[in-house]
Formats: structure tokens, C-alpha cells, sequence
């Protein structure tokens, strides 16, 4: 009986694929809208745990180094700009909720708004992408940039634990982490952009395959929460170490 | 198109080529290169990889031939180096890796479980193209000067003192990376979603679940390994001292982080081969595998504790003696599910109806050689044992007997298995015996002398060994069986070609197999099935399918009563 009901499914199924024309927005694999739509929500789940575990090894490598050199983190960790870090979350924060919106729009149908929040969102990221910007602009003038003009003093005022710790080469591991870690959520928030400005730009025009179902778009939306929930756990570990 | 019940029987037997099929769909060279079709990328993920093969091989051939001397004949300690290395990284990540999944199980995941396509087709091309970017950062990193840090890349010698071409290479491994991964999430999206009405998680056949397993692995162990040998490449280039000690940083690390992938890369490497085998082994046995739901979940199992065992590689690198312990015992717990497979597949063919062709050859050597690779692995996974063995040739030889003898034959087994869907031709069955024959023994007498090698002490990766000169007859048998071993491999290249042209037209099911991909035409139409098949019977069922060897006695002989 329960193969009835397949079959039955399936010649809904199939009838659905037969009346589309060979551009519509359901791909020659799938039987239908539905079964693009769910493959698309698996497919992305699936890379973003895999982006999970790219961060993770990353994350990893941070607890080591902090649990071993727990004053160099102090110590190095205040050369990092904590107003500028916090104005970038709120930035991201705010594309966040502007992304949902554009989800929502997009649920009702509602094109023109849809892109707009797209578009504000895209722009959010080039706004923390250009503080980001000033901060490694600053970290390189000043010679915290991981290479061989790398320069670290602390302050007379150090206690003497931290002048033991602390040695140049350990404060360039803290900064080697901060820009690899900060570097590589920096390209995924570039990565963010080539995404979503398309994807804005396809909806104004109408464009089949996303305009005919909103998933493309909070699958776009899900990336987005993805590089927002990263920098949420990169700024209190880089910017906000506790002092004793 | 339409759809209709398929009834649990093969279509009609007559050897007949499609007027139109996946191959002769169109004939330029772009139809190719830029096909989504899974069986054309299959194809051609089939070609490169049987170069990159050939590559890994021939540095294999120098190493044999140099080790037939105590002093060694021909290479310099250097060039020694260079040569296991390209070795290594091209067999394991340009050759086993993506080897059964990005052949077999792109071309047959779909066929198996009624589909079209792969979920994402384009990815799936997207995936070769990285594949041989990738490909090509290695053979260029060759070009120019080789590497020689092993293919595990240890630091502080691959970050810092290395004079080779380090970071070409791991470019390499890592554009290659991203191709797995996107096989990986194709596979996971496409057993999810693309399954034909009727075809249940437990109707898979566990090809396709041991697929799903593997998939798992790739996407939760490559990224790891990508991004620290990336880690590596900055610390070469900017010397931040992630990995070094003497700039604050720690190896140990490193090793932790590379092993967390490439343990469960070896069962990257070996559970699309266990699938391969549970598919030889019912086909041929003409049984439906004991206890489908055990070798199924036991594939899971892999997958879930092979990700807890990497410390078993760094009994020596200064790991504490409890964290030792711990990862002693849990590797002995994976061998449990590695175990279950094996007494399974034997249970599948006691009493079963045998035949033994030649991919069934290669299933029972499959049997007989990953038995002792993974009763080996109980010997290196104890401590007490491992810190005699360790760097030895045990360990070369416990892996070669499970990734050659292994996966390479469940490889073999597949290519012959299923070469009659991918070409429609048959292949010289006599040869196809006599190749899997000397394999078997090639191997053998390849690497069962490297283990007596390494318990008598001969450390691995050393181009001389004169201070143990009575060592010499152990290394010219492996060097014998080496030159076998070539020529098995060799055999196979030269009448599978000769079929393509001079074959017999294979039938859409020459085995009498179950599966759904033998129920549609060989080769099939560039959609796989004419109609979306609705499954309506278990998995490796029997009853339906003509039992072509015993009709092929009948006709022979006069029909005598069947006993057990
Ligand atoms: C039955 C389960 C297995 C156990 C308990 C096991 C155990 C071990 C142990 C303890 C080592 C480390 C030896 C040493 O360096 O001192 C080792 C090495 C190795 N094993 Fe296994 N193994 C198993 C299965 C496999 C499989 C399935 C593969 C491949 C498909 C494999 C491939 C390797 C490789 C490549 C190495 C050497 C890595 C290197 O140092 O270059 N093993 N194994
Ligand atoms: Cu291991």
C-alpha cells in the first residue's frame, strides 16, 4: 500500500516536470521544485559543517596557544583596536537582521524589497570589510604584521611574569593567528559579496531560478548568518581577553 | 517523461547496443570537458587518475630497484627523499582517494538508487577541474626540483628547513582537497534526496551506504587537513612559528591536526572499497549479504571511531603515556566493525552459488589481504609493540597490505565488475583471470617480506641499509614481487582497450546481478533508466534474476538435481 502511495506521488511528480519547459527553474536531475529545494537545503547544511571544521581546526590551534601563553595573549592582545572591533560587530549584526529581511520580502513575493535589503546587506560587508581594512593598515604601520619587519615592546609597566612570557616571537603568533583567523573570515566575508550581489541583482531582473522560489535566497542568507556567527566568536577571543 | 512500475526483472538479454547512449550523445572534445553527465565525468576522472597511477608507480619502480642493493644502485640519499614522496602524495591523494568514490561512485550512486544525476552536477565537474588543478601543482612542483618531506609533510622540516618544493606541492593537496569535499557533499545531498520512489535507506545497496559513509569523512576530516597545511605554507612563507619550537610553536601540534585527517583518510580510502566488495561478493555468491544491516551500520561505526584514533601515529612524538593508552584502546575497538564486514562477506558465501570470475578474484584476495593488513594494525595500535615497530617496514607493509591489497584490489574488482555497463563490451574473461591471479601473488611476495624487514629492524624511508646487509634477499623478493605486481597492472590496460574495440557486446546484466544499474541498458542512455524506476523489492533479491551460470550448465550438460 505504501508503494501505492509512491506511485501515486510520482506521477504527480512527473506530471509537474512534464509541463515545465526545459528552462524552468527545476534542473533536469530533480523530479521537482520540492526535491531542488530540499537538495539545496542538505547540500548546504553539508558545506557549512564543513566550513565548521575548516574554522575549527583553526579555533583549535588558538585554545593550544592561548592555554600555553596565556600572558602573551594579555599582553598582545591589547595592541588590537577594541572600538573599531566592536563598531564592526555591530555592522555584521545589523546585515544579519537586514539578510532576514530580505528573506522575508522574498517569502512574500516582494522583489524590489527583497534586493534592497540585499543590497544593504552587501553593503553592511563592504563597510567591515573597509574597518578591517584601516585596522590591518594600522597593525602594518606600526610593525604587528607577522614577516620579517615584525616589531613587539611591551610597556615598562608589565608585570615581571609577562616580561618572562612574553618574547617577540610569541607575539608574533598571536598576531599570526589573529590575521590568519581574521584573514580567513575576511575572505569569506568577500565571498559573501560575490554572492549576494548577484543574487540582488537576479531578482530585480526576475530571474527563473531565484525569483520562482525563495530558498536559493535564504540558502544565500544561511552563508551569510554563517561569516556573522564566526565574528561573534572571533572578537571577544581576540579582542575582549580578560586581564589577569 | 513517465514513469511505470519496473517489474523485479532485468530487461531483455539480448546483446544490444542502444542506438543512443551516455558515450555516443555527442563526440567533440567539449561534449566532454565541459559535460555535467556523472558517467562522462566518471570517465574521465577514470583516465586521469589511471595516469596519476602510472606517475606513482614509476616512482614506486625506483624505489624497489634501488633498495636491491645494501648501498643502493642508483639514487642519492636527496633524490631517495624526493622519490617516496612524490610517491606517497600522488598515491594517496591523487590516486586512492578520490579513486573508487570519483569513479565508481559517481558513475553508479545514481544508477543504484534510480536517479538521473548527482544532486549538483555542476559541482560534480567543478570537482574534476579541481582534481586536476590540484594535479597539476604537484607534477609541477616535480618539474621543478620534487619534494622531500614525506607525504605527512612534518614540521618544523617541511615549514622551515626544507629546500623543496613545499609549497607547490601542498597547493596540490589542498586544491585537491576541495574536489573531495565536493564529491563528499554531492554524495551526502544526492543518497538524501535523489533516492527513486520505493528505494528506502534500507533497499541501498550497501555500495551506496558505504559511500555515505565515507562522504562523512571527507567533510569532517579534509577541511581540517586543508587548512593546516595551509597553516604550514604561512609559516614557510612568513615564518610565524605556528609549528616551529624554536620560534614558540608546537610540532606535535601540527601532527595532531594532520592526523586527525588522515586517519580517517585511510578509511576514505578503504570503505568505498568495502562497498565495492559487498556488491562482488553477493553478485558472485548469488546471496543476498549476510546481515545487510550489520555491514551497513558497521560502515557508520568506521566512519564515527576512526575519527577518535589518530594519537595511534604518535605513540613516540611525545604524547602522554594515558593519552596513549587511550587511543590504544579505542584503535582495537575500530578494528571490532572492520572485523564485522570481513566475517559477513564470508558468511555471504558459505553455501552461497560461487562463480568465480574474475572480479570475484579479486573480492577473495580483497578478503584474505585487508585480513592481515587490519590484524597488523593490532600489532601497531599496542604500545608496547609499536615502539619496536614504528618506522619500520611493518608499517609499510601493514598499509600497503590494506591500501594495495586492499583497496586497489576492490578497484580492480570494480573496474571489472562493472566495465561492461560503462563501455558495453566484454573483456577477455581468461585474461581478466590470469591478471588477477598474479596480482595476488605479485603482492604477496611484495610486501610479506617487508614485514619480516621491519620486525628484524630495517627502519622505512632509508635509501641503504649495509649496516644489516643480510637484510638484501628480503628487499630482491619485494623487488621481485614488485615487478609481478607491475606487470598485473600492466595486463589489464592492454585488453581492457582491446575489448573497447574487439569485445563482445555485453548484455545489460552479463552477471545476473541485482542491482537497479543492471536494469537498464549497457551502456545506458544519457539519463540512466528510460523510465524513473519504482522500486518495489529489497535489496541484493535474488528470485528474479536468472541464474545465467546454471543456465549455461543446463544448456550443456543434461540437467542433474541441485543439492546444497
Ligand atoms: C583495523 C584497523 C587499523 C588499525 C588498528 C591500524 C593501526 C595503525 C597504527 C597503530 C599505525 C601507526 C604505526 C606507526 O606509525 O607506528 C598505522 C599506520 C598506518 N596505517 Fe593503519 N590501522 C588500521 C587500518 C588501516 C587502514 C584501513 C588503512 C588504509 C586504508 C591504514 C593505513 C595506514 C597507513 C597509511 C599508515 C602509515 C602512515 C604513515 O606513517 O605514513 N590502516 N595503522
Ligand atoms: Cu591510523
Amino acid at each position: 500500500m505504501a508503494i501505492e502511495a509512491t506511485q501515486g506521488a510520482v506521477h504527480e511528480h512527473t506530471a509537474a516536470v512534464a509541463a515545465q519547459d526545459e528552462h524552468g527553474p527545476v534542473h533536469h536531475q530533480f523530479e521537482d521544485i520540492e526535491q531542488q529545494n530540499e537538495s539545496y537545503i542538505v547540500g548546504m547544511w553539508a558545506f557549512l559543517v564543513t566550513e565548521i571544521m575548516f574554522f575549527g581546526a583553526l579555533f583549535l590551534a588558538y585554545a593550544v596557544y592561548r592555554w600555553k601563553y596565556p600572558l602573551v595573549f594579555i599582553e598582545a592582545h591589547k595592541m588590537l583596536d577594541i572600538p573599531l572591533g566592536l563598531t564592526n560587530t555591530f555592522i555584521l549584526l545589523t546585515s544579519s537582521f537586514f539578510v532576514v529581511l530580505a528573506v522575508h520580502y522574498h517569502k512574500l513575493n516582494r522583489r524590489k524589497l527583497a534586493a534592497t535589503w540585499l543590497f544593504l546587506t552587501v553593503l553592511c560587508a563592504f563597510g567591515f570589510l573597509v574597518i578591517k581594512g584601516f585596522e590591518y593598515g594600522h597593525k602594518f604601520k606600526v610593525g604587528h604584521v607577522p614577516g620579517p619587519n615584525f616589531t613587539f615592546e611591551l610597556p615598562a609597566s608589565a608585570s615581571p611574569e609577562a616580561k618572562e612570557q612574553v618574547t617577540v616571537e610569541r607575539a608574533q603568533l598571536f598576531f599570526g593567528l589573529y590575521f590568519a583567523m581574521t584573514g580567513l573570515h575576511g575572505i569569506h566575508v568577500l565571498v559573501g559579496i560575490l554572492i549576494l550581489t548577484p543574487l540582488a541583482f537576479m531578482i530585480l531582473k526576475g530571474h527563473h531560478h531565484v525569483v520562482d522560489d525563495y530558498i536559493p535566497t535564504e540558502m544565500a542568507a544561511l552563508y551569510w548568518h554563517f561569516v556573522d556567527v564566526v565574528w561573534i566568536f572571533l572578537f571577544p577571543l581576540f579582542y575582549l581577553i580578560p586581564l589577569h | 517523461m513517465s514513469s511505470s512500475v519496473l517489474e523485479n526483472q532485468p530487461v531483455a538479454e539480448e546483446p544490444q547496443r542502444p542506438r543512443k547512449h551516455y558515450l555516443n550523445a555527442a563526440h567533440t572534445v567539449g561534449s566532454w570537458l565541459f559535460t555535467t553527465d556523472h558517467k562522462r565525468i566518471a570517465i574521465m576522472y577514470l583516465i586521469s587518475i589511471v595516469i596519476f597511477f602510472a606517475v606513482g608507480g614509476i616512482a614506486a619502480a625506483f624505489i624497489r630497484a634501488e633498495l636491491t642493493s645494501p648501498r643502493g644502485i642508483m639514487l642519492s640519499n636527496d633524490n631517495y627523499n624526493k622519490m617516496f614522496t612524490l610517491h606517497g602524495v600522488v598515491m594517496i591523494f591523487f590516486f586512492l582517494i578520490p579513486s573508487i568514490p570519483a569513479v565508481f561512485g559517481n558513475f553508479f550512486i545514481p544508477m543504484a538508487i534510480g536517479a538521473r544525476d548527482l544532486a549538483f552536477p555542476r559541482l560534480n565537474l567543478l570537482s574534476w577541474y579541481l582534481y586536476m588543478i590540484g594535479g597539476l601543482f604537484a607534477v609541477l612542483a616535480m618539474i621543478l626540483g620534487g619534494v622531500d618531506t614525506g607525504w605527512t609533510f612534518y614540521t618544523p622540516y617541511s615549514s622551515m628547513y626544507s629546500q623543496s618544493q613545499v609549497v607547490l606541492t601542498i597547493m596540490g593537496a589542498f586544491i585537491a582537497g576541495f574536489s573531495s569535499i565536493a564529491t563528499g557533499i554531492n554524495f551526502i545531498v544526492t543518497i538524501h534526496k535523489m533516492r527513486a520512489p520505493g528505494m528506502t535507506w534500507f533497499r541501498l545497496p550497501l555500495f551506496v551506504w558505504s559511500h555515505y559513509a565515507t562522504s562523512l569523512v571527507i567533510i569532517l576530516g579534509t577541511p581540517v587537513v586543508a587548512i593546516t597545511l595551509l597553516l604550514v605554507v604561512v609559516e614557510r612563507v612568513l615564518h610565524i612559528g605556528i609549528f616551529d619550537p624554536k620560534l614558540g610553536g608546537d610540532p606535535v601540534l601540527f601532527q595532531h591536526l594532520f592526523w586527525f585527517y588522515s586517519h580517517p583518510a585511510v578509511y576514505i580510502m578503504i570503505l568505498p572499497g568495502l562497498g565495492v566488495i559487498s556488491e562482488l561478493i553477493s553478485t558472485f555468491s548469488r546471496k543476498r549479504v549476510f546481515g545487510y544491516h550489520f555491514v551497513a551500520f558497521s560502515s557508520m561505526a568506521i566512519a564515527g571511531l576512526g575519527f577518535l584514533v589518530w594519537g595511534h601515529h604518535m605513540f613516540i612524538a611525545g604524547q602522554s603515556m594515558y593519552q596513549g593508552m587511550v587511543f590504544s584502546i579505542l584503535s582495537f575497538l575500530v578494528a571490532v566493525p572492520s572485523a564485522i564486514k570481513v566475517f559477513n562477506f564470508t558468511a555471504t558465501i558459505y553455501k552461497g552459488h560461487v562463480s568465480l570470475d574474475s572480479p570475484m578474484i579479486y573480492a577473495m584476495s580483497f578478503l584474505g589481504l585487508f585480513t592481515i593488513g587490519g590484524l597488523t594494525g593490532l600489532y601497531l595500535s599496542s604500545m608496547a609493540t609499536d615502539v619496536h615497530l614504528t618506522d619500520t617496514y611493518f608499517v609499510t607493509a601493514h598499509f600497503h597490505y590494506i591500501m594495495v591489497g586492499g583497496a586497489i584490489s576492490a578497484f580492480m574488482g570494480a573496474l571489472h565488475y562493472w566495465w561492461p555497463k560503462m563501455t558495453g563490451r566484454m573483456y577477455p574473461e581468461l585474461w581478466g583471470k590470469l591478471a588477477a591471479l598474479l596480482m595476488f601473488l605479485g603482492f604477496n611476495l611484495t610486501f610479506f617480506p617487508q614485514f619480516i624487514l621491519g620486525f628484524l629492524g630495517n627502519p622505512r624511508r632509508y635509501h641503504y641499509y649495509y649496516l644489516q646487509p643480510e637484510l638484501q634477499i628480503y628487499h630482491i623478493l619485494s623487488t621481485a614481487g614488485a615487478t609481478v605486481l607491475a606487470l598485473a597492472y600492466l595486463l589489464p590496460v592492454f585488453y581492457l582497450v582491446w575489448s573497447l574495440f574487439f569485445g563482445p557486446k555485453a548484455s545489460s546484466n552479463p552477471w545476473g546481478a541485482s542491482g537497479l544499474e543492471w536494469r537498464t541498458a549497457s551502456p545506458p542512455i544519457t539519463q540512466n533508466f528510460e523510465e524513473t524506476p519504482i522500486v518495489t523489492w529489497e535489496a541484493y533479491d535474488y528470485s528474479s534474476v536468472p541464474d545465467l551460470k546454471e543456465e549455461a550448465e543446463k544448456q550443456a550438460q543434461p540437467p542433474t538435481p541441485v543439492g546444497g
